[in-house]
């Protein structure tokens, strides 16, 4: 049989993939470029016995979705940079009692209002730092309609199997873009539910850490009954200010993504002619497009120029990112903002190649002609 | 013989942490008894509050407890109700938690009128931070941050809670403990939103402040101001300043939330017109 094949604009490439993934809850609050996600989980959800819900506000918004997930559903909401401002609180409150999620943030210039409907990268910190305290984070970010569909699968997995809130980020040129998208059939993706508790209720500990680092999750309504809270707590779930329980569970909540074998799992790059690339672009989300189409055009002329595309975007590959820079004469940054993500690349080649950002923030894509001059100049 | 509390405590997180003579522990045994009396399942009830002294009660009580973030307890229990319809779903908390900065969520939920009990302590303070006025704090009284009196008008909760939408609103206080139980059983009952204001102390921080020393102070008052709404029928405007009126405010019947929404799901699969 052939497979399904669609015309989708990116934010619908999102919602299918929210579908296929088998989100069951949705809940959000209009904002451009982001609302066809909800529209169109609007009309799907419930036509699989899913939930949809449009809140009061984004931190509602994010509230439901946490509440929702506690009961064992899988749960998504749709953003732009304010609402995910606005949801920061609460994207803490998910890290620290461990609730998945997902959270789709289609990027647009800021700070605050800003350019609604022009694209921006300008959330890429944000994911990273955004909320109080510290902690960890996932943040994917596609390039293409189709990649949507299949990292919006993936946040899910990543979410369900890790116990956390994963952001998705793609700018408003992905997400408003249409391209052609290939459903992929029912198991061909792989589809993770978190991991349920095997003990027996009386004995079920929400942060048992004897499971690993990444402690089962039982659901309310269920045959376990817990106890769930934003304030530091002990594994049996219930407040507590004993140094070592705080201290304990707030380094594993951060092991959990940033140990080696996490790490491999998670992280996600793209590598295009790295292998003898003296000079390296590295690029993410729509700015990746033109850096291929950069590269291209620049190999033509002779110039040794790569591409690497980070695909998962936080935990940051450090690894790969420091080996590239000690091949490479320079490594050179577009994005979208004033040089968010040039800072990471910069902190994790330590000063063995130059790092240039070249940033953007009139509204404007990024183009390739704007790389091949800046790749010139190094050369 | 005494009603036993403790089937319902979970064991070994006494003592609370509520002062001597706070109100929020006479809320507890009330809620407590109430849901006993609806013969709610521990494994089918969620406790869901946001921040505050209030809103530690949740910890105590052996039920599926959810203690959120600041105001934030209308928005997460939303959340539970709509994905587990079957649970009840019963959310708690302080004046300040409820009607500053989650006052949004509190009238929202109210105007979608969905199938959740909420009961809100008011105790005219924010108690926990150390007795800042909030919404509640009655013009012209004491607070850490009012201390030239203050001057703010005030929220009568129950009449928000009416105009937003809910189809139950009661009050009382918690000099009148007995009415407790059977107002927020009526209220779990109720199918839809259903909004109990229990108006109760904090002698620590607002009570120290405005000449309530004693506790007993301060019951007197709320005993002394609280006017049935049977009787208040037959009282002059005059007679009624300054008091407010307590048992069952507003009562009806409105398409409930989940039940609506149940129809979109029925449209949405084709199964209804
Ligand atoms: C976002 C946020 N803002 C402020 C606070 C500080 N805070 C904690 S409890 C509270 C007030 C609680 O008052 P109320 O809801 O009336 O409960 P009470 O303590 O009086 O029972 C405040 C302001 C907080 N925890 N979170
Ligand atoms: S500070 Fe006030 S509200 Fe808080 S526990 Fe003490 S008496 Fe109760
Ligand atoms: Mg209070």
């Amino acid at each position: 049989m052939a497979k399904k094949v669609a015309l989708l604009q990116g934010n619908e490439a999102c919602a299918h993939g929210a579908l296929y993934a088998g989100a069951k809850f949705f809940g959000g609050y209009p904002i451009t470029p982001s609302t066809e996600v909800a529209e169109v989980l609007s009309i799907e959800l419930p036509k699989v016995g899913g939930k949809f819900i449009q809140m009061e506000d984004e931190i509602a918004a994010m509230a439901s979705i946490i509440g929702a997930s506690l009961t064992g559903a899988k749960v998504i909401t749709a953003t732009s940079g304010p609402g995910v401002s606005l949801k920061q609180e609460l994207i803490g409150y998910a890290c620290i009692a461990e609730v998945p999620c997902v959270i789709i943030n289609v990027m647009r210039g800021g700070p605050s209002t800003g350019m609604p409907t022009g694209p921006g990268q300008s959330d890429v910190m944000q994911a990273r730092w955004g909320t109080h305290g510290d902690h960890a984070a996932i943040a994917l970010v596609p390039a293409s309609c189709q990649e949507i569909f299949t990292e919006t699968v993936r946040a899910f997995n990543l979410a369900e199997k890790y116990r956390m809130p994963v952001q998705v980020l793609y700018d408003e040129i992905v997400g408003h873009m249409r391209e052609r998208i290939v459903f992929p059939e029912p198991g061909e993706l792989e589809v993770i539910d978190r991991a349920k508790p095997t003990v027996p209720p009386e004995q079920y500990k929400p942060y048992d850490t004897s499971f690993g680092d990444v402690p089962p999750l039982a659901a309310f309504g269920s045959e376990y009954r817990f106890h769930v809270t934003g304030l530091n707590k002990a594994q049996d779930g219930f407040p507590t200010t004993k140094a070592e329980y705080v201290d304990a569970e707030e380094r594993r909540q951060i092991s959990k993504v940033e140990n080696e074998k996490a790490r491999a799992d998670i992280e996600s790059n793209e590598e295009y002619l790295t292998e003898d690339a003296e000079v390296l672009i590295f690029a993410y989300g729509s700015t990746s497009r033109s850096a291929r189409y950069a590269v291209n055009e620049l190999r033509k002329e002779g110039i040794k120029a790569g591409l690497f595309r980070p695909i998962t975007l936080w935990p940051f590959p450090e690894k790969r990112v420091a080996l590239l820079g000690k091949q490479v004469k320079a490594i050179i940054v577009p994005e979208m903002n004033l040089g968010q993500m040039n800072l990471e690349v910069e902190r994790v080649v330590k000063g063995t190649c130059p790092v240039i950002s070249i940033g953007r923030v009139d509204g404007e894509p990024l183009n390739p002609g704007q790389i091949i001059a800046q790749v010139k100049e190094v050369k | 013989m005494a009603y036993d509390y403790e089937k319902s405590i979970r064991p070994g997180k006494l003592p609370h942490i509520w002062c001597p003579g706070c109100g929020h522990g006479i809320v507890m045994k009330g809620l407590i008894r109430a849901m006993d009396s609806c013969g709610l399942e521990k494994n089918n009830t969620a406790l869901v509050s946001g921040i505050g002294c209030a809103s530690r009660l949740p910890g105590y009580v052996d039920m599926c407890t959810l203690h959120t973030a600041h105001g934030r307890a209308a928005a997460f229990a939303t959340g539970v109700k709509m994905a587990k319809p079957e649970m009840t779903v019963i959310c708690l908390g302080g004046d300040g938690d409820g009607t500053a900065i989650g006052g949004n969520h509190f009238i929202h939920a109210c105007r979608r009128n969905i199938d959740m009990t909420y009961v809100i302590m008011n105790n005219f303070i924010y108690g926990m931070t150390g007795g800042q006025f909030s919404p509640c704090t009655p013009t012209g009284m004491k607070a850490s941050t009012t201390p030239y009196g203050n001057p703010d008008p005030t929220f009568d909760i129950s009449k928000l809670a009416i105009g937003a939408g809910a189809t139950f609103v009661a009050r009382t206080t918690a000099f009148h403990a007995t009415q407790i139980d059977k107002l927020i059983a009526e209220g779990i009952k109720h199918k839809g939103m259903a909004v109990i204001e229990v108006l109760d102390d904090c002698p620590t921080t607002y009570g120290r402040r405005n000449k309530f020393r004693s506790v007993v102070d301060m019951m007197k008052k709320l005993k002394e101001n609280a006017v049935p709404v049977q009787a208040a029928s037959k009282m002059t405007a005059e007679q009624l300043q300054g008091k407010f009126l307590t048992g069952v405010l507003y009562k009806e019947d409105k398409p409930e939330y989940i039940e609506q929404y149940a129809k979109v799901i029925a449209k949405a699969q084709g199964q209804a017109s």
